[in-house]
């Protein structure tokens, strides 16, 4: 520990020693969680005959782009999964967004009378709900979502959480005045949300958007449970089924040249991760720049009113 | 006025707001609201009738408690609640115990700069969906290619068939879920950290107090309030697992659901793979309901000691 010889006069630093120690302890455990992507990327690079014979290398013997060959020039499935996971986020997170927004500026409202028992409604879903069971009947039954795109939109678009979130957003961010005003200079409530408090709201809003777009872009659960349908298999969800079989690529394959009996010479491993690395690679490289809204947004979930 | 017409005149008042809310509210209505009303099913013994959903629920045969019955006459009602339990028992404890270290870490490292890397760093697994994870881990259990079995043959060892070993998962699991975790859940006790009142620290230097007791007696006193509301939003959450992890993780390996069936993993295989439907619902109902009293209870606790620190 300390001993007077060592106090700093500074008193918001530690002494030299446990601040080595605190920067070992954080830098170990940042390495640890972004080696494991760098790990696979290796994997990716690696040559397939090298990989069978010494295993998962952190420095391959052989360096070998022929999994990104192989996956771009049988690419038309990986391309339309991507389409399906771009469609279903851009879609959804603007959907999401609009009802979200509106939900949560109402119950925001001091002088929209039934704000309680809607901000209840909202609420009490976080506290009870009815379970898998009943909703994938209610989804596949009622509204008839199996095999189509929405199976992956709707379940997703409304969040009691990001509700809370937002309306603690505006009444942070808008101030009644701003409101009263535009209301006493003879605008609507619509033009006043769209002209005064949107704008101001805008911080809310891109944080809404970010967590929208990172649960879409992540979700494999809904196309688990409701798309058997090849085409409409979101990235995520590809993922999880060429875990086990190349098969599914090749029979989804367009690519004729690529015959039934060379699976064995394909680069299975190395394009199965290679895959892997095309998934996230365009989270790893967004995500720095969006960390602060995330962090915005955690830290204004977890204050209450 | 009568009632009826002055509840007619507040709608009215209040229409502009009643249209905001009402997407939301159809919304909540479908797939929230009704599949609530769809638990009934877990008293009837299901039968899809081509009359459309709410026919199938109306005209199904009761039979009371039966699907419970054979629930837990099953060895797997056990398994499946110990599991889950246990496991986010762990996860709270550690995951808190090493989320707070964490952040009081990042927050007394001297270099900011440095600290905003790590942070980065540490942040990256919350962004990769469970899918990625599971791949990650093969990468290092894979039983002729993984890195832990290549490191065990260099050392002479046997190698492990991790997949298909039970009792090597529990620890697994765990250390999977504080990878993935502890930099996201230390964020925010960070951020709560770097609101407190740089003064009080200032006080207890001039009154001599070394860096370990301004950590133990202003640090984590001022983070109280919020780890006590995490923990009980946590424990409230306690008979929900995270289905990703229990699923993706161990990819659906059947020689370890001793280990890793869980209540959800349980009643998604319940309905997707077995189309056991009335003890699928069964146990979701139990989830739901246990989960339900957990949250209520815990939040009285917390009121009892400390208003301002509960939920509602």
């Amino acid at each position: 520990m300390t001993n007077a010889k060592s106090k700093r006069r500074d008193f918001q630093q530690l002494t030299p020693v446990w601040n080595v120690i605190f920067n070992l302890i954080a830098a170990v455990f940042a390495a640890l969680c972004v080696f494991p992507f760098l790990f696979v990327m290796v994997i990716s690079f690696t040559d397939e005959a090298t990989l069978a014979k010494n295993g998962y290398a952190l420095i391959p013997a052989k360096w070998s782009l022929a999994a990104y060959q192989y996956v771009f020039k049988s690419g038309d499935m990986l391309l339309r999964s991507y389409g399906v996971t771009i469609f279903v986020t851009v879609v959804g997170t603007i959907i999401s967004l609009v009802m979200i927004s509106l939900f949560a500026y109402a119950i925001s409202r001091k002088s929209f009378k039934y704000r309680h028992f809607f901000a209840f409604m909202a609420f009490f879903t976080m506290l009870f709900n009815g379970g898998l069971v009943p909703g994938y009947i209610v989804a596949t039954q009622l509204l008839h979502l199996k095999d189509t795109v929405w199976a992956l939109i709707w379940p997703l678009a409304v969040n009691a959480f990001y509700i809370m979130i937002m309306r603690t957003f505006y009444s942070t961010m808008v101030p009644d005045a701003i409101i009263e005003s535009g209301r006493i200079d003879g605008a609507g409530e619509a033009r006043v949300f769209t002209k005064l408090v949107l704008p101001l709201s805008m911080p809310g809003l891109a944080t809404i958007a970010l967590f929208s777009t990172l649960g879409y872009w992540n979700d494999w659960f809904n196309a688990l449970l409701y798309i058997d349908d090849p085409n409409l298999v979101p990235l995520q969800s590809m993922l999880m089924r060429i875990e086990t079989s190349m098969q599914f690529i090749l029979q989804n394959s367009q690519n004729a040249s690529l015959g039934f009996g060379i699976i064995q010479s394909l680069p299975q491993d190395t394009s199965r991760m290679a895959m892997v690395v095309l998934a996230t690679g365009p989270i790893i490289l967004a995500y720095p720049f969006f960390q602060r809204f995330f962090i915005q947004g955690l830290t204004i979930g977890a204050v209450k009113e | 006025m009568s009632a009826i017409g002055r509840f007619f005149k507040d709608v009215s008042k209040n229409r502009a707001m009643l249209l905001f809310v009402l997407p939301g509210t159809i919304w909540f209505l479908l797939f929230s609201y009704l599949p609530m009303f769809g638990t009934i099913i877990s008293f009837k013994q299901y039968r899809f009738d081509p009359d459309g959903f709410i026919a199938s629920i109306l005209n199904s045969k009761w039979v009371g408690f039966d699907n419970f019955k054979f629930l837990f006459q099953t060895n797997d009602a056990w398994v499946i609640t110990r599991n889950t339990v246990l496991y986010n028992f762990v996860f709270i404890i550690l995951g808190t115990v090493c989320s707070i270290a964490m952040a009081v870490i990042l927050s007394e490292i001297a270099n900011k700069r440095l600290a905003k890397w790590y942070q980065t760093g540490m942040f990256l697994p919350y962004f990769l969906s469970w899918v990625i994870v599971g791949y990650f881990v093969f990468s290092f259990l894979s039983m002729d290619r993984g890195l832990l079995n290549r490191i065990l043959s260099g050392l002479g060892a046997d190698p492990i068939q991790w997949y298909s070993e039970p009792k090597y998962w529990p620890y697994i699991l765990v250390l999977v879920s504080l990878w993935k975790g502890v930099g996201y859940n230390s964020v925010v006790y960070l951020a709560s950290i770097m609101g407190i009142d740089k003064s009080l620290y200032e006080a207890a230097m001039i009154d001599g107090a070394n860096k370990w007791q301004q950590i133990r007696r202003i640090t984590i006193p001022l983070l109280t309030p919020l780890i006590t509301i995490l923990t009980l939003l946590a424990i409230g959450r306690i008979f929900y697992a995270d289905f990703g992890l229990f699923y993706q993780v161990p990819r659906d390996s059947g020689t370890l659901y001793s280990v890793t069936n869980v209540i959800d993993t349980y009643v998604y295989r319940g309905l997707k793979v077995n189309g056991e439907i009335g003890m699928s619902t069964a146990a979701g109902l139990y989830q739901s309901f246990v989960g339900f009293v957990l949250v209520i209870t815990s939040n009285y606790i917390v009121r009892r000691f400390n208003k301002d620190n509960a939920l509602f």
